[in-house]
């Protein structure tokens, strides 16, 4: 492999890490906070571009104004699906809260079957993102560069509410201990709906940038990517949003070079995630970024 | 009064529920189709062909002919539970399906314990029917549609070299990969990188990164059209500009649709275009379909009408419905006059010709027709 050969392949592992990032943070967002892994994450990613399709194709709306509106969209199912499936087991030992989040991804996958069909539909790609720049023989959409922009940009935004507002403020005591939280006279119901509506956000604009990427939407399409940004967001360490970040690159680089080094193992590339997170899970169970949890 | 119109209303209501006995019990079929998941597309063309099958034919031996279609879900597992189901709950005389080989190769077994006729319109792996009493097929096999296309890559696109991707979560892909390779090698070719993905799969970057690294002169890529259509737009964006030839999983419209000016120039072999169509049965199929439906036809929706047919022939020519009969009469299908030709079955698979089409100006464009 030369030199371009490996940028080329560099740019495509970057711009598909910073895809399993992007996706990453809405799940380490509200594990953060709730210790739930919400497995329903990848469906709610699916609905969410689902919304910006039946914007931009159906209503004939300008990319960003369907993004937008898929992005309200899908942080309103975010709060119905807490207020409905999360917030009755608030209470309940932890594992009922996950078994509950994988029948609402399945329940949202079968809905998405019954209400979209199975058939796939094809998304668009603005112009802006469309366009090919080349250097030598490497050659990079534009796409791919703004995806790191866009993503740098989010995890900036999600960092100052976290880190600079009250909001912010309520949900970083909320993960630390709920029921004194509440005794303070928080609205700790407010706040988790509020985590779950930026959550959701966060998974319809990851979802539309990954398929205006891969430009094709059907109703399971958000398992695999869901998958990885879990394995992404334990890589970086579960809860903390710049690991989650570094985590999907991560993966993205792996999953990349993996192929390009050993081609005869390119069948093996999901695998791979898999291999990692169970690496992660025996040697640093909190991950790379992830503080030491008190038992 | 109200009382009296409520009784009224129930009786109403009852005799419109109790429809007269039928003069005869149904055959019933059972249709073990994928209707979601990554082969929906296929599943419910094929169904389409089949309504249409019905309509034209709507008895058998005197006795009116009922669909019951179960859903395979892509599946391995649900195409084995899906047969199952259909043999055990609905007790079917035949089953039609599965369409793709990995799930007919599930469904298979339990069909030939079962002792129940099944019929796949579109499973072209070798392996489905092989050593196996009760399970036949209406289409060709991999052996000759891989040999058309490396004889296709040789000959017509000057290939000398070729790389090949291969979908290993799909039995069909790895089948045909192996069976073009040999026939392109016996040519002269030589496959330069064989390449791996999986079904589902979005991102392809890195395998078309070493494809680009090797210069093949064409790539071939049998899989299926979702990820066939990925796979253009990606090589296009990567700079990749040779030719990419496909098997029979890319014929949908999807594949255009998705793909765009990416999938351009592409050349499959499948089974079956309008354009291609020689019999008197196949050009009435094709008036109806599209009077139906709206669009062209394609294969899986001719093969699933050819499979009704067969199977109701073999039917009238056992004279019977019991299992054994109909398979012995199946197995003796000769000269059949279906949509997709004139075929016969031997060792239960069909012989007919392969069609060549190539993706141009936003359709699928009729290039050539090759005898066996």
């Amino acid at each position: 492999m030369d030199g371009a050969q490996l940028a080329q392949q560099l740019i495509n592992g970057l711009t598909l890490g910073s895809l399993y990032g992007l996706i990453a943070i809405g799940y380490t967002l509200v594990y953060g906070i709730l210790r739930l892994i919400n497995f329903a994450h990848g469906d709610v990613l699916m609905v969410g571009c689902y919304m910006a399709w039946f914007g931009a194709v159906q209503f004939g709306l300008p990319w960003w104004a369907a993004l937008m509106g898929s992005m309200l969209l899908t942080a309103l199912l975010g709060v119905l699906i807490d207020q409905g499936a999360y917030r009755p087991l608030r209470r309940a030992p932890r594992i009922s809260a996950l078994i509950t989040a994988i029948g609402v991804s399945f329940f949202l996958e079968n809905l998405g079957l019954v209400v979209f069909g199975g058939r796939p539909k094809a998304f668009l790609r603005p112009e802006v993102f469309n366009q090919i720049y080349q250097w030598g023989s490497v050659r990079v959409l534009s796409l791919s560069l703004w995806t790191p922009i866009i993503t740098a940009l989010i995890l900036a935004g999600l960092l100052v509410v976290i880190y600079r507002t009250r909001l912010g403020m309520a949900m970083r005591a909320l993960s630390r201990d709920l029921v004194t939280v509440r005794l303070m006279g928080i609205d700790t119901n407010r706040v988790v709906a509020a985590t779950f509506a930026i959550g959701s956000a966060l998974a319809a604009a990851g979802g539309v940038l990954w398929a205006m990427k891969y430009p094709q939407i059907n109703p399971l399409m958000g398992v695999l990517p869901g998958l990885k940004a879990f394995v992404a967001a334990v890589l970086g360490g579960i809860g903390n949003v710049v690991g989650a970040m570094i985590g999907g690159l991560l993966l993205g680089l792996a999953e990349i070079l993996l192929v390009a080094w050993l081609p005869q193992l390119a069948g093996y590339r999901d695998a791979l995630a898999f291999v990692l997170l169970i690496g992660i899970l025996l040697f640093k169970p909190t991950g790379i970024m992830g503080e030491e949890l008190p038992e | 009064m109200k009382r009296m119109l409520l009784a009224a209303a129930c009786a109403v209501l009852c005799a419109s529920l109790t429809t007269p006995a039928p003069a005869a019990e149904p055959v019933t079929l059972g249709v073990v189709f994928p209707m979601t998941g990554p082969a929906a597309v296929y599943g419910q063309n094929g169904v389409k062909g089949l309504k249409l099958a019905q309509q034209a034919r709507p008895t058998v031996l005197g006795r009116p002919v009922q669909l019951v279609v179960a859903d395979n879900k892509s599946d391995k597992v649900e195409a084995s539970n899906a047969a199952n189901r259909v043999i055990q709950k609905n007790r079917v005389q035949a089953i039609i399906g599965c369409l793709t080989s990995s799930n007919s190769l599930a469904a298979a077994p339990v069909a030939e314990q079962a002792k129940v006729p099944m019929l796949s319109p579109w499973a072209t792996n070798p392996l489905v029917t092989q050593g196996k009493k009760y399970v036949f097929r209406i289409c060709f096999i991999d052996p000759f549609q891989g040999s058309v296309a490396a004889k296709f890559a040789w000959a017509n696109l000057k290939a000398k070299t070729a790389a090949v991707m291969i979908d290993i979560s799909q039995d069909y892909c790895v089948g045909i990969a192996g069976f073009f390779e040999r026939a392109f090698s016996k040519l002269g070719g030589k496959v330069v990188l064989k390449i791996q993905y999986n079904t589902g799969d979005q991102d392809f970057s890195a395998q078309l990164g070493a494809i680009a690294a090797a210069k093949p002169d064409i790539i071939y890529v049998p899989g299926y059209f979702t990820e066939d259509a990925l796979i253009a737009r990606q090589a296009r964006e990567l700079g990749l500009k040779q030719p990419l030839l496909s098997g029979d999983a890319a014929q949908a419209a999807e594949l255009i649709k998705i793909g765009g000016p990416a999938v351009e120039g592409l050349y499959l072999t499948t089974h079956f275009d309008e354009k291609g169509v020689t019999t008197k049965s196949g050009k009435s199929f094709v008036a109806a379909y599209r009077k139906a439906y709206n669009e062209a036809p394609d294969s899986v929706s001719a093969l699933s009408y050819d499979s009704y047919n067969a199977l109701l022939d073999a039917m009238e020519r056992a004279k019977s419905l019991a299992g054994a009969k109909v398979a012995a009469a199946l197995a003796q299908t000769k000269d059949f006059p279906g949509v997709t030709g004139v075929l016969t079955l031997v060792q239960h698979n069909a012989v007919k010709p392969a069609v060549i089409l190539k993706v141009q100006g936003g359709q699928f464009v009729y290039v050539a027709t090759v005898q066996p």
